[in-house]
């Protein structure tokens, strides 16, 4: 949406020059720690040598988003891209690193600032089934929070709601109804209208589009962007779906086993990916064109977390890797204006 | 599709219905289609359009209160629906193969991957262990498994969701079936490991001649694969045709609107052309054209049921009393 030419889309990794970013996140890692149990502890005693299972969700990653951005994450299952949304909007605790809100940092705010500071960022789920509760009616699902946080009380709520149903295409008559009695679409336009009650600037949308057919799929990307230009809106949009991603975004960001391989402006990235990985990404992107198609697979299995590969993570699968892959990972640097990748490939062809 | 070659399915006004206490649901409604030995033809539809309960119907796996209540069901000549549950029983793992969505539902959780799959070559003849064994190892190779020997003697849950779905599909592959129906076979996928996927099963039909019915939501996954496409909509087939015919040239209200969905086909950031409204419950569904509430060229003599009528010599249908222009 932004208008500044991508020339000026330049400084901090991952940062656009200009204002000060609405959200960012510097240097945040995310650990999932397998406690040893006591009986593990027991056997250790007589030499078992059993140690903590460490997942490194997420590893050291930058990212700036600015205001009324539209940001798209992309990966394959494992790679950290939920972890990450999570550590965007605060529902983890960060293992490393800093959050900052238009250049503020958030973990050195008093709970009652950071509590206040909370509700500018919402998150929407995968699961539109999951993410209701069954046994609340769509009132209280969507009029509940912005009661307790005291942007209404209890007797605007039905009204209230009438407005946030209207806004995301839902009828508000049905507003005493369960979630049960709508359909998948309908109930991810609930998810919405929650998120958007307590009047957030910043969304996390997880895979919110990923559970819905395509013709209803396509319904809930207009809301998105409706939503976007009325409401002024800032999208962390994570999806495996390239084609989403493409259509929604101004600017991508590739992840693959918790770390950033490549971000840049959407269109520029689509049309000249760098990273061998995105390249391989974007050759199985859905394009609905009738033609024999010759599948050309990428060779390999996504690794495990658990046991991540050496030096950069995706070598064992990179149909260009280096001795040095093997070894050190490489640096995400800036390979073009606004554009980044971690890759040796472009300090060979800098030679 | 040419009348010169003998189909090797030919389904014919095919009804699966379901008695529920709520009431009838016609899943699967007047359906006809036919696929030719070698032939790859998509059905595409999205969730309750029929498309898995027609695969369901081919296989004769409808349990009650479903029942399949009319239609014909030619294989190679042998009418499906007057075979003996034994005769289908000998029929289905063996000559007609059918893969899932879910390879956990395949795949026996508590066995090793050789004993499944040698099962499933001795229980269609009288074959030798070793020479069972033999043949299931090579199939592990031609769908792309490393170290074939080691993963034999696995469990599946030592497996990837990638490579379960691929010991699933060297299953169905095993007694070298005539005719395979994959049911959204990637779906739960990476695309990465899709990609892998759709290559194997692109290569196989070519060496093996099997016909494949590929059942999906996806229109690009079929556009790279189909030969034919059947678009299904509220348990019937709203068009047929070619894939190059059926995706650049829609004649059917719903297929067009279903290709506009698809956010590929839009520059980014613009508005989606989407389908108000959503998909009719199949519950005591009414007579008339399903689409029609749905429909931007409906008008009153869509309360009748338009039949499946051909257009252009391609062997494109369309069950449509107002369909769009040929561009």
């Amino acid at each position: 949406m932004s208008d500044i030419p991508s020339e000026a889309l330049s400084e901090s990794p991952l940062a656009p020059a200009g204002a000060l970013p609405l959200v960012e996140l510097r240097g945040v890692s995310k650990r999932f720690v397998k406690a040893l149990d006591s009986s593990m502890r027991i056997a250790n005693l007589f030499g078992a040598g059993m140690r903590e299972e460490i997942v490194r969700a997420v590893d050291h990653v930058d990212l700036a988003i600015r205001a009324r951005e539209v940001v798209g994450l992309v990966g394959e299952s494992g790679c950290g891209k939920s972890t990450l949304g999570r550590l965007a909007v605060g529902l983890l605790p960060l293992s490393a690193g800093e959050r900052l809100w238009q250049g503020k940092p958030l973990g050195s705010l008093a709970p009652a600032a950071a509590r206040e500071q909370q509700l500018k960022m919402q998150m929407i789920f995968q699961d539109p089934y999951a993410a209701l509760n069954p046994r609340m009616r769509v009132v209280d699902i969507v009029g509940e929070a912005p009661v307790v946080h005291g942007l209404i009380t209890t007797r605007q709520q039905v009204e209230y709601v009438g407005l946030q149903l209207n806004r995301v295409g839902l009828d508000p008559t049905l507003m005493r109804r369960f979630p049960h009695q709508f359909s998948g679409g309908q109930r991810a336009r609930i998810g919405i209208a929650r998120s958007l009650a307590v009047k957030p600037e910043f969304l996390v949308c997880d895979e919110s589009v990923a559970a819905l057919d395509v013709s209803i799929q396509a319904q809930v990307l207009n809301l998105f962007m409706d939503l976007q230009s009325a409401l002024s809106l800032t999208y962390l949009f994570i999806s495996h779906d390239l084609g989403v991603v493409q259509h929604i975004s101004d600017r991508v960001v590739i992840m693959y086993l918790g770390r950033v391989v490549e971000s840049g402006p959407t269109a520029e990235l689509f049309a000249a990916p760098n990273h061998p990985y995105t390249q391989a990404l974007l050759a199985e992107i859905g394009r609905v064109e009738p033609r024999k198609r010759v599948f050309v697979p990428i060779k390999g299995e996504i690794p495990s977390p658990l046991a991540p590969p050496s030096g950069c993570h995706f070598h064992p699968r990179c149909p260009y890797a280096m001795a040095k892959c093997k070894d050190v990972a490489p640096p995400l640097d800036e390979i073009a204006p606004g554009r980044w990748s971690a890759c040796y490939l472009n300090d060979v062809a800098l030679q | 599709m040419t009348p010169a070659a003998d189909p090797l399915l030919d389904v014919e006004g095919l009804c699966t219905r379901f008695f529920t206490k709520a009431g009838v649901v016609k899943a699967v409604q007047d359906v006809s289609f036919s696929v030719r030995r070698g032939e790859v033809l998509g059905l595409v539809g999205e969730s309750g359009s029929g498309k898995s309960m027609t695969g369901y119907s081919i296989m004769g796996l409808i349990d009650p209160p479903g029942r399949m209540v009319a239609g014909r069901i030619l294989f190679d000549g042998r009418e499906l629906s007057s075979l003996s549950p034994e005769a289908m029983r000998r029929l289905r793992g063996n000559r007609i193969a059918m893969i899932f969505q879910d390879p956990m539902m395949t795949l026996n959780p508590v066995l090793r991957i050789d004993a499944q799959m040698v099962e499933t070559i001795r229980a269609h003849g009288r074959v030798s262990h070793s020479a069972a064994l033999e043949r299931s190892r090579e199939a592990l190779v031609k769908v792309g498994i490393p170290s074939p020997d080691e993963r034999l003697k696995g469990y599946p849950h030592q497996f990837s969701g990638g490579m379960r779905q691929r010991v699933a599909i060297a299953i169905a592959l095993l007694n070298e079936p005539a005719l395979i129906i994959a049911d959204e076979p990637t779906t739960a996928l990476d695309v990465t490991i899709q990609g892998q996927i759709l290559f194997e099963m692109q290569k196989l039909s070519r060496e093996t001649g099997a016909a494949l019915i590929w059942i999906t939501h996806d229109l690009s996954v079929i556009a790279g694969l189909a030969d034919r496409i059947c678009v299904m909509y509220a348990g019937r087939i709203v068009e047929e045709g070619t894939t190059a015919d059926v995706l650049t040239a829609p004649r059917h209200p719903y297929t067009r609107g279903l290709l506009d969905s698809v956010p590929a086909n839009t520059p980014p950031r613009e508005r989606l052309r989407q389908i108000p409204g959503m998909t009719p419950s199949l519950l005591e569904i009414g007579p008339g054209c399903a689409f029609r509430s749905r429909c931007p060229r409906a008008q009153d003599d869509c309360e009748h049921d338009p039949e499946m009528r051909p257009y252009g010599a391609a062997g494109q249908a369309i069950r449509c009393f107002h369909p769009l222009e040929a561009p």
